[in-house]
Order: C-alpha cells, then sequence, then structure tokens
C-alpha cells in the first residue's frame, strides 16, 4: 500500500483522485449531544470525531481573577483504531488537545472575561474532543469540531451558585472562527488533508491555525522530517487560502 | 596525500570523486562527515574515524564476548555493543553434535568468555560470530574490564607496542577486542589494569608510553 | 494573552535591558555526566538545561523494535525547584508534548537507519526556567548526541523568537515568554537551511512569522557555531593522540 501511495504521490496524484489542495468531503452536525451544554460531530472523509463543550462554575486563575477557564482534553478512543489501546492519552492525544487549546485561546476566539461570575467565580469551559475512527487528518477535524461546539454552546442558569442543567441564559461569547489547516509535505509538494494511506508516507507536516482576520494563531511542526523556509511559506498561503473554505462550513 | 582534522555531525568534507566513505554521507557529489571524529583522507577512501560512540560490530573485528543464552542450535553473546551477537554450533564445535540429546552447555556455558571474531553482519544487524579462527578461544578465569572503543587502538598502540610493553612488564595475559573488551589473566594484572586505565584516560597526552613504561617499572 | 503589569520595552530596551535583537549570555559545556554516553549543558541567562544520551541500547520490549530504523525518545522533565512555584516532579501535558515534538526535530537529524532495532535515549532536564527552556534543551540534547557519537546529518541548534509590545525580539525571557502577543520555538540545521522544529502561539500575520523566522535563523546560526566551537574544543586533545 504503502509503494502504491508513494507511486501517485511522485507522479502528481492522489489515491482517491484529489488535488493535493483539495478536502476530502466534510459533513458537520452540531447540538448531537443533548447533555452537553455545547457539542458537535465532525465527518471529514471518515475521521469521525465529536467536540462536546461541558460548562462549570470554578475558581479563576490567580493571574487572571476575572476570567474564564478552557480546558481542552482529547481521548482517542480504542473504537477508532487497532492502534489505540485503552488507557490513559498517549503523546499523540495529549499533542491534538494542546494544539486545538491555543488555536482557541490564541486566536481569543472566546470572550473569556465575559465569563466572569462573582468574586472567585468564573466558567469553566471544558472542551472534551472524542476520536471515533481515524482516517486521516484528525488535527482538522477535531478544530472543526470543537469551533462548532462552543458557536452552539449556551451558558446555564445558576440559582444560588448552582447550576440548573438544561436552563440557558445566554450563549457563549465567541467571537471568531479559527480554523487549522494541516499540511503535508511530500517531495517539494505541498498536499492538505492527507488520508491515513498518505500520513503514514508523509512524515512531514505543518499544522497552522488561522484566524478570521488571516492571522496565524498556532504553528506546529510534526514528524521526523524538516521543513524549508520556502516550503513554510507556501504553507502559510496555503493555509490562509484554505481556511476560508473551511470556515464557510461552520 | 593524507590529511588530518577534526569533524563534526554535517561537517562539509569535500567533493567525493569516486571514493568510498566511511561515517559519511552524500548530498549529490558533496561528501560530509556523520559524526564526530577524526578525518582521514585517501586517494581512495574518505573516512572520519569516530571519537566517541558506542561499538558497531564490523566483520573481521576479533572481539571478547559473554555468553548470554543457550539456544538449541547455538549461543547468543553479548559483545558491548547495542546488538547481540549469535554464535551457531556450527561456527563453534568441530564434531558432529546431536542437538537433540546434547546440552550446548556442555561446550559453552552462560558468562563465559569468548574470543572471537565476527564473521556476518547484515543490515538489520544481525550479528554472527565464529570461534573458527586461529585465535579464538575461551578465555578461563580472568577478569574483563571495558574501555571506550574507540581507543582500544591506543591500548593496542602502533604495531601492538603499547600492549607488549604492558604484558612484558606485568607478566599477565591480556587479549583486547576491538569492542573495548579487555581480558586480563595472571601476572601483576592490577598494575595492567592500572595501565590500561591510565592510557584510556590520558590517550591525548604526549609521551604517554615513556609514562607507562615508567608506572610499570615502577 | 494575559496583560502585563509593566510595559515590557521601554525606550527600545527589555525589561532585562537587552536590545529586541540580543540574545542572553549563552554558556555551553560537554562530558559532565560521567555514566552518560554524552552529556552537555546549556544556558541561556537563568535558563539552564542538562541532557544525557544514553545508547544506541538494545530496546525492549522487543514488539518496540524496528527492523529497519532505530528509535529515538525524548524525555523533557523541569526540576521542581526550577520555577517560582514547586513543580510537582510528575510529567504534565505540556511536557509531554514537548518531549514529542523534540523527540522528532532531533529525528530529524539523526541517521535512525544506522542504527536499527536500537534506541537512544534523550533525557533533558530543566534546572533553571527563566523562557526558552524548551530550545536550550534542544541545543543540549544536539551537542550529547554528537559527543555520543550518534550519526547526523547536522547540529540542531535552537531558538526562540516572538513579539512583545508591537516589537519583535529575540531569546525571550520568562516575563516575555509569559506576556508576549506571540512566541516561536524554532530548531533547525543551520548548514542546510532546514527547519527540525516549529512551535509557535499567538497572533501574527504571515508577514510578521516570516521575519521572525528569519530572525531565528540568524540566531540559530550564531548557536551553531558556538556549538561547533564547543566540540572542536573538547575534543582538539583528542586529536593530539593521533
Amino acid at each position: 500500500m504503502e509503494e502504491f501511495v508513494k507511486e501517485y504521490l511522485n507522479q502528481g496524484k492522489r489515491i482517491d483522485g484529489r488535488g493535493f489542495r483539495d478536502y476530502r468531503p466534510i459533513e458537520i452536525k452540531h447540538s448531537v449531544v443533548s447533555k452537553a451544554e455545547g457539542s458537535a460531530f465532525v465527518n471529514l472523509g471518515g475521521t469521525k470525531v465529536y467536540a462536546g463543550v461541558k460548562l462549570d462554575i470554578g475558581e479563576p486563575f490567580p493571574d487572571s481573577p476575572n476570567e474564564g477557564i478552557l480546558i481542552v482534553n482529547a481521548e482517542f478512543t480504542p473504537l477508532s483504531s487497532p492502534e489505540i489501546e485503552p488507557g490513559p492519552p498517549g503523546e499523540d492525544a495529549i499533542e491534538l488537545a494542546r494544539i486545538v487549546d491555543r488555536i482557541i485561546r490564541e486566536s481569543q476566539a472566546i470572550e473569556l472575561e465575559k465569563l466572569f461570575i462573582e468574586e472567585g467565580k468564573v466558567w469553566v469551559v471544558y472542551v472534551d474532543l472524542a476520536v471515533f475512527d481515524m482516517r486521516g487528518n484528525l488535527m482538522d477535524a477535531s478544530t472543526l469540531a470543537s469551533i462548532k461546539a462552543l458557536l452552539h454552546t449556551r451558558i446555564p442558569k445558576v440559582e444560588n451558585g448552582k447550576i440548573i442543567r438544561g436552563e440557558f441564559v445566554s450563549k457563549l461569547p465567541v467571537i471568531y472562527k479559527p480554523v487549522s489547516v494541516t499540511i503535508g509535505k511530500y517531495n517539494n509538494n505541498l498536499l492538505v488533508d492527507l488520508s491515513k494511506e498518505e500520513e503514514e508516507v508523509i512524515d512531514t507536516k505543518l499544522v497552522i491555525g488561522v484566524r478570521d482576520d488571516d492571522k496565524i494563531c498556532a504553528m506546529q511542526k510534526q514528524g521526523i522530517g524538516a521543513l524549508s523556509f520556502k516550503d513554510i511559506e507556501g504553507a502559510l498561503d496555503l493555509a490562509i487560502e484554505k481556511s476560508k473554505e473551511l470556515r464557510r462550513l461552520l | 596525500m593524507t590529511q588530518r582534522e577534526i569533524v563534526l555531525p554535517g561537517s562539509y568534507i569535500g567533493e567525493r570523486k569516486g571514493r568510498k566513505i566511511v561515517n559519511c554521507y552524500v548530498e549529490g557529489e558533496k561528501v560530509y562527515s556523520k559524526v564526530l571524529g577524526v578525518l582521514k583522507i585517501s586517494d581512495e577512501e574518505i573516512c572520519v574515524v569516530p571519537l566517541a560512540g558506542k561499538y558497531f560490530p564490523k566483520v573481521g573485528d576479533r572481539i571478547i564476548g559473554r555468553i548470554e543464552e543457550i539456544e538449541v542450535s547455538g549461543w547468543w553473546v553479548d559483545i558491548n555493543s547495542p546488538y547481540m551477537a549469535f554464535l551457531p554450533l556450527s561456527e563453534a564445535v568441530d564434531e558432529f553434535v546431536d542437538v537433540r540429546r546434547v546440552d550446548l552447555s556442555r561446550f559453552y556455558d552462560i558468562d563465559d568468555i569468548i574470543f572471537c571474531k565476527i564473521t556476518k553482519v547484515t543490515k538489520n544487524k544481525i550479528i554472527q560470530v565464529s570461534m573458527k579462527d586461529v585465535l579464538a578461544r575461551k578465555l578461563f578465569g580472568g577478569i574483563t574490564i571495558k574501555i571506550t572503543p574507540y581507543k582500544v587502538a591506543r591500548v593496542i598502540g602502533k604495531g601492538g607496542s603499547m600492549i607488549e610493553l604492558i604484558k612484558e612488564k606485568t607478566g599477565s595475559e591480556i587479549y583486547v577486542g576491538q569492542n573495548g573488551v579487555i581480558w586480563i589473566k595472571g601476572g601483576k594484572k592490577e598494575k595492567a589494569i592500572e595501565a590500561i586505565l591510565t592510557i584510556e584516560r590520558e590517550a591525548h597526552t604526549i609521551g604517554l608510553t615513556e609514562k607507562i613504561a615508567k608506572m610499570l617499572s615502577g | 494573552m494575559k496583560k502585563p503589569e509593566i510595559p515590557l520595552i521601554i525606550n527600545g530596551r527589555r525589561i532585562d535591558g537587552r536590545l529586541p535583537d540580543e540574545v542572553r549570555e549563552i554558556k555551553m559545556s560537554i562530558g559532565e555526566i560521567l555514566n552518560a554516553d554524552g552529556s552537555a549543558r546549556v544556558s541561556f541567562g537563568n535558563t539552564e538545561a542538562i541532557v544525557a544520551v544514553y545508547g544506541p541500547r538494545a530496546l525492549f520490549p522487543k514488539f518496540l523494535q524496528e527492523t529497519d530504523v532505530g528509535l529515538v525518545r525524548v524525555i523533557y522533565s523541569m526540576s521542581p525547584f526550577s520555577v517560582d512555584e514547586r513543580k510537582n516532579p510528575a510529567p504534565d501535558r505540556r511536557s509531554i508534548e514537548i518531549s514529542k515534538v523534540t523527540k522528532e526535530a532531533l529525528s530529524a537529524a539523526i541517521f535512525i537507519e544506522d542504527f536499527p532495532k536500537a534506541v537512544v535515549d534523550v533525557y533533558e532536564n530543566i534546572i533553571q526556567a527563566d523562557g526558552s527552556t524548551r530550545v536550550a534543551a534542544i541545543n543540549a540534547a544536539s551537542l550529547a548526541l554528537a559527543s555520543a557519537g550518534i550519526p547526523m546529518k547536522d547540529l540542531v541548534a535552537a531558538c526562540s523568537v516572538g513579539k512583545v509590545d508591537d516589537t519583535l525580539i529575540v531569546d525571550l525571557n520568562g516575563k516575555e515568554d509569559n506576556y508576549s502577543e506571540s512566541d516561536m520555538a524554532v530548531a533547525m540545521m543551520p548548514s542546510k537551511g532546514l527547519i527540525t522544529f516549529l512551535q509557535m502561539d499567538g497572533r501574527l500575520t504571515k508577514e510578521e512569522v516570516l521575519e521572525l523566522l528569519k530572525k531565528a535563523e540568524e540566531v540559530c546560526k550564531r548557536i551553531y557555531e558556538l556549538q561547533k566551537k564547543t566540540l572542536l574544543e573538547r575534543y582538539k586533545m583528542e586529536k593530539e593522540e593521533e
């Protein structure tokens, strides 16, 4: 299989017939879990991930006493791939969650200062990702799911310091829709939305988080290869272009 | 023409011009060093002799190993390397051995020390050693010490001068493996060990041979 | 992200008196950990990293072995006393992520095909943290790997760059790291012009990203020269035996 994928890439083609700059079909649904304050489901070319948002009341961090707290976690369920064993998150799941966290946080998508409740009490926004099928480009699918879920998150009612689940007072203040565009490098070509088979042969990727105003809010190189300056410049252009396409789906 | 200088990983060495390369890599025609070492250039070869690192087996090396495990048809030998070597029965014993009946520990038992020769190294680091070599033997008794493999040459000295000096002055029986394992028995072996460790530690100093000679005479 | 109580740039100078393009004093040394196959210590101002390399050595359990390539493992950790508030010594999510991307950055430079089935372990410890810890550790790791005799395409040099108070700066200290608008950690193989480590967060235009990369390259090249000098000085003695 690997040789076959490489042969195609060498000829400037992809095994599923896509161009190097094409995403696979993307299906996005929101409010798919009624117990959660916000939720979304993304199917990106077979990669399936749920994002659920739960809100809790918590103590603010001492260095930002008036701001809400964002916590992102990812769980690769054993359902998702024969390689995943049950147990605590591994380094890939931790990395994924931390990149999603940075994209949301650094883009300032959520107005955390509006999540102040009272002295010593703020909203804690938990974004939990549950991955159910890993068919490539989990990164971009997870960012889409997280942002979609946050866009449809409602803040529950609070009475006497207690949350009344199922009753809501307002929407979560989300002002940007950052997305991630993960770009793979094969020889001197840049490709978006790697399939599972492509991820097995492409050893260098660059995740780029892009905000609505084309500001870059996060970058992370992944894999055991290296990138030239030209690769990075090309990847930035490509990411900005594709980010607009992805954002329209939100 | 020979030329000697210290090179580092990534150091540009020169054009390859059809030469053999050792511990180097090429990009097109350009040759770069892979490791920290001393550069040796000749008309036939561009070689970097490493200044550090683990022992990586090479065919023809005479080394000292320790029997680690006994299999049905041979022995696993610890050769002070990231890889174990296999000593097959056919490379160890001349007589016919019925492996169904004979316990191979009769020939070599766990923890036995052998002086042997590397006869095979595959791409995937399957290592084979053999006892079918004039110098190969089981080393009885004695003690082994380990030194940095790249300093073995210094312990042996030019044409064996250093090691002969130590043997002569101490009266010890000494075997030096290319893998950095040295076996010593009899004579003033404490003196021999002291001398070897001094050579390892002070390999770079000038007049080392005289120093060792003096040390062993005292 | 968070608002600093004081401006980070006053009259063109940074809080520690440096100019935007100025790197703190860098110190490098090799070979301090006697048990290790290679070791190095690198400091940038108050940030100090010690790294030990063990291997290549046999890898167990056996199912972890790859028949055609060797494995590189990295553990980045911070000593509990390296920061203001005592750090729990157990690995946290940040350390696990840094370890993972560092492993990839170093693997990009290492000829892993030269030690199939075996493993090289890289243990990075931050003794004192004042910003740019992950890049200090990468610089030390690269020195430790070279002095352990590990085959590599090039040394890996690393630095941090960022944006504070609308100014692009290099080698962020702890305060700048905390309050920067953006920060970026870069490692590269300087003689190849190839980037092996890149982490960035904040809010930057594409042009700013490229400009910061250029600054990072300049600093990495200077660090690279220091790394080479450090190695050559340490092993100069060894040559004389020849």
